[in-house]
């Protein structure tokens, strides 16, 4: 699709927002997933022109980064981590009862579109593992049950909320949000969960505490 | 040892991640003071502290911040690294979900130590929540007053650019990181020159780790002497160290350097049914594997190191005895085989090849050459790489074979999944697994 002047006002600002436009390429593309669905070469042309380089340049980075896809991602992006902790402690077994549903294989879109199946590595959350990804929110401490049931409510169009973050919107929704990241929502829905306070409560419980604070430091 | 929280320990308040929250608990007071400081005072706290980097190499902060040329008429630069995507690494993401104004605040005040009127937070793209905390808190530091020109009428202007990645573990090395920021592929740089003389844009810069300059604030408020009741000479001050794994409690526990992997794991809750340790790794894939005979040691720099591996970030990952250790190696040199960013050959051929043959064994089909094949495949790749990933990937075979030789000779001929059933390791049973 041509990129419309108001996409190219905004990929022009993520330039100007750096002392040298061309740090912008990351959240250009992005910002180019979430208007295209995929990295389009419309995409990539646009941010050449706006950046000065060649479209090769761009594609160069592009195909560097995996989250930047060839092919249109659909509504939404499923992942699943299959890196040791979680595949082990039961990521295989999620993803192979997603594969099964989705009938898609790895970095696949489903057939009608509305879904693209990933493994993904360590997704920084092996404290909750097995750890799934919804359009790149959490949605941690997963069974393959718990997984397909999350799929079921999104097919039928229902509120689905990440584990720590806000409620699931869509792949473009958060690509957008990766190119402008006040985005809103740090309001949303709660980043805190029990497993972030494990060591906090065990203290508490305890009586365990960090040395008090040097006299006359304190106010 | 005790638990101490510090960085976690209002981790409990709702709006903690709120600039309100957190300077309801003293938030903002260390970069008042810090204003009123001259900047080579605040670098020479950070040295005397002895805080050690978190990002995994452990190098010693202050050390770091002194490197930067002053008065040399250059831009200056801060890069904090939040790209955390080493396997079992999981502790800056909840920092930045849970308490992002301890970061905002340390990218504050390390910036006036260095003289950098430019900051750059680069999150890797795959959190988008812990990127949009992160935009969230410097936005409401901005709207303060805490970030843009003449910060508390100091005369010190700031910028701080919040930027996501694209997925690339090879782009929390800091030279590869800095490419991306440039706009580049990520790989990595040679090395001299060192970032501190030329790093972003050629220009001097400190890249330093989240939980790293999320300490700042708590050593310019508390003080040095404060922070050195915590851990040890060679490792002072406190760690936030994340559990993973095979463990009744797995989660995030905030103690000082020093405490034993024993300790931690009390903490912890114990092991799953009272299920034996049977190898746990301090801090990341990248570091060796260790044995139920090395709870006891202290978790600081100096004694992993002596026991043969490393702290590493700090993330300990436990496994029990249902695990196939043949099964969690190849699954890591898969993991760096996919990650080799393809600069050099040792790392770019080695991990492909060690991984298409660790891969036989799991199926039970590896030839009891191939054993000596991969380890000295792995003498060939580590050292003999552009960068640290090449060594990283050469760390989990050997350290293996050290302690489970037997297993690899067994899967010569017997499939893992036989030898260990994968569902005894899944983490739910029964109706929930189908
Ligand atoms: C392959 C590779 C990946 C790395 N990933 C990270 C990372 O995600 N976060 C991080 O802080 N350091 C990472 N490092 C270490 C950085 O290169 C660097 O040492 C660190 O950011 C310095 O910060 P510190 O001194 O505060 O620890 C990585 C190193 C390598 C070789
Ligand atoms: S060691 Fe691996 S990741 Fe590092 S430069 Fe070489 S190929 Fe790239
Ligand atoms: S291994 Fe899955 S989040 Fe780390």
């Amino acid at each position: 699709m041509a990129i419309s002047e108001a996409t190219r006002g905004e990929l022009a600002e993520l330039a100007a927002r750096y002392p040298r436009p061309r740090s912008a390429v990351l959240p250009m593309l992005h910002l180019v997933q979430s208007v295209e669905g995929e990295v389009t070469t419309d995409g990539i042309h646009a941010c050449a022109e706006i950046l000065g380089i060649t479209p090769a340049e761009v594609t160069a980075v592009s195909t560097f980064y995996t989250m930047y896809k060839r092919k249109p991602v659909g509504t939404h992006h499923i992942g699943v981590c299959i890196n040791t902790m979680c595949g082990l402690l039961g990521g295989d077994a999620v993803y192979a009862a997603l594969q099964e549903r989705l009938g898609a294989g790895h970095d696949q879109p489903t057939a009608d579109g509305m879904f693209w199946l990933e493994r993904i590595e360590c997704q920084a959350a092996c404290t909750h593992a097995p750890v799934m990804t919804v359009d790149w929110e959490f949605m941690d401490d997963v069974t393959p049950a718990s997984a397909i049931d999350v799929i079921d409510r999104l097919e039928r169009g229902e509120v689905v909320q990440s584990t720590r973050g806000p409620a699931i919107r869509s792949f473009a929704a958060t690509e957008r949000s990766l190119a402008f990241p006040d985005d809103g929502l740090a309001d949303e829905g709660s980043s805190v969960d029990d497993k972030m306070l494990a060591g906090l409560r065990v203290a508490r419980e305890r009586g365990q505490a960090a040395p008090a604070i040097p006299s006359g430091q304190e106010g | 040892m005790p638990l101490t929280p510090v960085i976690t320990e209002h981790w409990d308040a709702p709006d903690l991640y709120t600039i309100d929250g957190y300077r309801r608990f003293g938030g903002y007071r260390a970069l008042q003071a810090a204003l009123q400081q001259d900047p080579d005072a605040i670098i020479g706290t950070v040295k005397d502290s002895g805080l050690r980097g978190r990002g995994g190499a452990g190098f010693p902060t202050g050390m770091k911040w002194g490197f930067v040329p002053q008065n040399d008429g250059k831009a200056h630069y801060l890069v904090v690294n939040a790209d955390e995507s080493e396997p079992g690494a999981c502790k800056d993401i909840p920092i930045m979900m849970a308490n992002p104004h301890a970061l905002v605040e340390g990218v504050i005040i390390t910036s006036y130590a260095i003289r950098a009127s430019h900051a750059f937070i680069y999150i890797r793209g795959e959190v988008p929540n812990a990127v949009r905390k992160v935009a969230n808190a410097v936005r409401q530091a901005r709207e303060a007053g805490l970030i843009g020109s003449n910060i508390l009428g100091s005369g010190f202007d700031l910028e701080v650019v919040v930027h996501a990645g694209a997925g690339a573990y090879i782009c929390g090395e800091e030279t590869a990181l800095l490419d991306s920021l440039e706009g580049y592929r990520g790989q990595p740089r040679l090395k001299p020159p060192f970032p501190a003389v030329a790093g972003l844009y050629a220009s001097p810069t400190v890249i330093n780790n989240v939980e790293t300059i999320a300490n700042i604030p708590y050593i310019i408020d508390r003080g040095v002497d404060w922070f050195r009741q915590f851990g040890t000479e060679k490792s002072p001050g406190f760690k936030v160290f994340a559990v993973s794994g095979h463990v009744n409690r797995p989660g995030i526990y905030e103690a000082p350097l020093g405490i034993t992997m024993a300790e931690l794991l009390d903490c912890a809750g114990g092991m799953r049914d009272g299920r034996p340790v049977k190898f746990w790794l301090p801090g990341g894939s990248s570091v060796p594997m260790l044995t139920a005979e090395h709870l006891d040691l202290p978790l600081t720099y100096e004694d992993m190191a002596a026991a043969g591996t490393m702290l590493g970030t700090g993330t300990p990952m436990l496994f029990d005895d249902t695990v196939s250790v043949v099964k969690a190696v190849t699954r890591w040199l898969e993991f760096y085989k996919h990650e080799s960013c393809g600069k050099c050959t040792p790392c770019r051929e080695g991990t492909y090849w060690i991984t298409g043959m660790l891969e036989r064994f799991e199926h039970g089909t590896g030839e009891p050459e191939m054993l000596e094949t991969i380890t000295s495949a792995c003498l060939q790749i580590g050292g003999r790489s552009f960068c640290a990933l090449g060594d990283a990937a050469a760390t989990p075979y050997p350290a293996a074979m050290k302690f489970f030789r037997d297993e690899f000779i067994a899967a010569t001929s017997t499939p893992v999944d036989e030898t260990f059933d994968p569902v005894a390791s899944y983490v739910f049973a029964g109706a929930a697994a189908r």
